[in-house]
């Protein structure tokens, strides 16, 4: 017990304020005014915007903090998040997590894939882009997009979907 | 390997490759009888896989390879074009090849006689009687999704119920759907069925320029970008005989190293936090979000996509490299070595750690288990010591294993070979000169297959592939070690919980995409 308190003494606190995140957080903070509840799809990625996803839950960028948190169920979730070309063994199982949230809801589509299907593009086998598929509010270009920009992707749905209202 | 001019009696010549390598054709009975002296000689199966050759001589091919002591044997099966093509299953041998023929079947419909014909990667995408590799395949045409169902092995008894989860898991993860059979908490039987991320990869690889194929490669299994376009450099230079600088080589195996590190490091976070140590997810991913912003001011990229390029990398490190560098390997190995001692001090790990997801010596032997899993359960293999390619032959890296097979094993390993890891890119920083970074790849003569072998962090990653005319790829067979190693987890999680499954599949951390293809 000892060695994890000193070590979590030694690390101090990391959430970075510099490098745009923090205005980033303010500015979710007033779109948002609330909590958001975040639910990931991977429709066919390669597993590397994943794993820029998950790194928005790391102690530098704290994606908690700013009361936005990933969910276990789509009928919990606010905005789906997508990776990947969508590819055609996962476009049902797709189409039923989105009409699964309940409505309004938000889609940020991740990645260059997200966007066009990237370098997998359209084929036998994948769809290409998710708007193929389901309507997209917000794409987060990039290969894989840096954990800054998908934060930046999911600030500018919300937004633009408070515009809105 | 030496030149054999045999091998269990079939005719065999060298292959173009990173490390030793063997080409053989075995027609009718040969295909079996090799298999069964490589299965008895104890060779390991690394991947079977299909072509269209109707329009060179009017029959199909099954390819396979496999690793042995001595390098690598590589296998080509004519098939001739009739209604039903078919090749003798080499599934009763290796049990591994179940799936691999199950996918040449869905891509080209050549069967593998007296095997499993549920579909694999075809789910209900595309009509059961079209075949995309095949050469006549018509790929502007699109196939309304015609939902199937999937028999599953049925599980029957006094209590037994199924629990089926996915292909949307809860969390960031990738698709894959687990059909478990329980009895209350107990896993009896778990049954995989994958392909959900099929992209078509083998069929984009066909008729594609030889300039951009590493671009498709890095991007097979995102968290392997490095070991694949690595491999796919290595058979294109094999073919084409490009020799690297030296100092591109040492560069590709550091970034490769960083790679397994980086992996490493968020798998032992991730794996404290199944176990309910959400203290271990915050200090590694911190650790690995470090090295990820050294790679991505040092590389110019924080996973490390397109670094490797034909004939070397995209750039040299600047000046100030080799001195951040080792302030960052200090760091990490003080970081790594508490939070080690806290891991292993914490009884409230260890005991979801040990016993967990068991995977014996002796099953992991049988099955095939290769890479970090297998070195888990006390195979001590690892190409970068076994067939050591340059810059490995001057590094003597050391085979870390473990013999328990459990989550705790799988632990440990990952411990050792960062302490490993990082020896190792210590080592390629004082050994690195200055100089020419990447070398001129001559365009390749058309009908030259090469072999691209590279162990990434988690087991051998293979890219196969011969060139076509102009400049463009004939083909491209590429196979990720978690093909051979998602039935192993089928295997470790009989008797355990329920609840212990994402643990357990965290232990071994297969990739979906790589699988998929």
């Amino acid at each position: 017990m000892f060695d994890v308190l000193s070590r979590m003494v030694h690390t101090g606190i990391l959430t970075e304020t510099s490098a745009g995140i923090d205005g980033l957080q303010k500015e979710i903070r007033s779109a948002l005014g609330r909590a958001l509840c975040i639910r990931h799809v991977d429709a066919g990625s390669c597993n590397g915007c994943e794993l820029e996803i998950h790194a928005l839950n790391n102690a530098y960028y704290n994606l908690e903090g700013m009361g936005i948190q990933f969910v276990a169920s789509p009928r919990h979730a606010d905005l789906l998040l997508v990776t990947g070309p969508v590819s055609v063994n996962m476009e049902e199982a797709l189409k039923r997590t989105y009409e699964a949230i309940p409505d309004p809801k938000l889609v940020v589509a991740v990645g260059d894939c997200g966007i066009c299907g990237g370098v997998f593009g359209r084929s036998y086998a994948s769809r290409g882009g998710v708007a193929n598929v389901i309507p997209v509010n917000q794409t987060v270009p990039g290969c894989p997009p840096s954990p800054l920009a998908i934060l930046g992707g999911i600030l500018e749905a919300i937004t633009a979907s408070a515009a809105e209202v | 390997m030496k030149m054999q001019s045999t091998i269990f009696g079939v005719f065999a010549t060298p292959l173009p490759s990173n490390l030793p390598a063997i080409r053989c054709e075995a027609q009718g009975d040969d295909w079996l009888r090799l298999a069964q002296g490589l299965h008895a000689s104890g060779a390991r199966l690394l991947t079977v896989w299909g072509a269209d050759d109707r329009d060179r001589n009017g029959s199909f091919r099954v390819r396979a390879a496999w690793l042995t002591p001595e390098g690598l044997v590589f296998t080509e099966h004519r098939i001739a074009d009739t209604e039903q093509p078919s090749y003798p299953s080499l599934a009763e041998l290796f049990p591994t090849a179940a799936r691999m023929q199950r996918a040449v079947f869905d891509l080209l419909g050549i069967r593998a006689t007296g095997a499993d014909m549920r579909g694999w990667l075809r789910h209900s995408g595309w009509p059961e009687d079209v075949f995309p590799l095949r050469r006549d395949f018509d790929s502007d045409q699109d196939y309304p999704v015609t939902s199937q169902p999937y028999p599953f092995v049925l599980v029957e008894g006094d209590g037994v119920h199924e629990i089926a989860v996915g292909p949307v898991h809860a969390g960031i993860i990738e698709p894959g759907h687990f059909r478990f059979s329980v009895v209350g908490e107990k896993i009896l039987r778990l049954e995989e069925r994958l392909g959900y991320t099929h992209k078509g990869i083998a069929k984009l690889f066909q008729g594609s320029s030889q300039d951009l194929g590493h671009r498709l490669a890095a991007r097979i299994s995102g968290d392997s970008a490095v070991a694949f376009s690595w491999a796919w450099c290595a058979a294109l230079e094999a073919v084409t005989q490009t020799v690297c600088p030296e100092r591109a080589i040492h560069l590709r195996a550091l970034a490769l190293e960083h790679e397994r590190v980086a992996n490493h490091l968020g798998d032992l976070g991730v794996l404290g936090n199944d176990a309910g140590f959400a203290f271990g997810l915050t200090q590694f991913s911190r650790m690995k979000e470090d090295l990820l912003r050294a790679n991505a001011d040092l590389f110019g990229a924080r996973y490390l996509m397109d670094f490797i390029l034909p004939g070397g990398v995209g750039g040299d490190l600047p000046g100030y490299a080799a001195a951040q560098l080792l302030h960052l390997y200090r760091e990490l190995e003080d970081g790594v070595a508490s939070m080690r001692s806290i891991y292993d001090e914490h009884a409230g790990i260890q005991d979801r750690f040990r016993e967990a997801g068991r995977l014996t010596p002796d099953l992991a032997e049988k099955l095939g288990a290769v890479g970090l899993a297998a070195r888990a359960s006390g195979i001590a293999r690892d190409l970068r010591a076994d067939h050591p390619w340059a810059p490995y032959d001057q590094l003597a890296p050391e085979v870390v294993t473990q013999t328990s097979g459990d989550v705790a094993a799988r632990v440990q390993v990952r411990f050792d070979e960062i302490v490993e890891s990082l020896r190792l890119c210590r080592a390629l920083l004082g050994r690195s000169a200055d100089g020419l970074v990447r070398a001129n790849v001559p365009p390749a003569e058309p009908n030259r297959t090469g072999i691209g072998l590279i162990e990434g962090w988690r087991g051998p990653v293979m890219i196969a592939l011969e060139t076509g005319p102009e400049g463009t790829i004939r083909w491209c067979h590429a196979e990720d070690p978690s093909v051979q190693n998602w039935p192993l987890l089928e295997y470790a999680v009989i008797g355990n919980i329920v609840p212990d499954f994402p643990l357990i599949n965290k232990s071994f951390n297969l990739s979906y995409s790589g699988q998929d293809g």
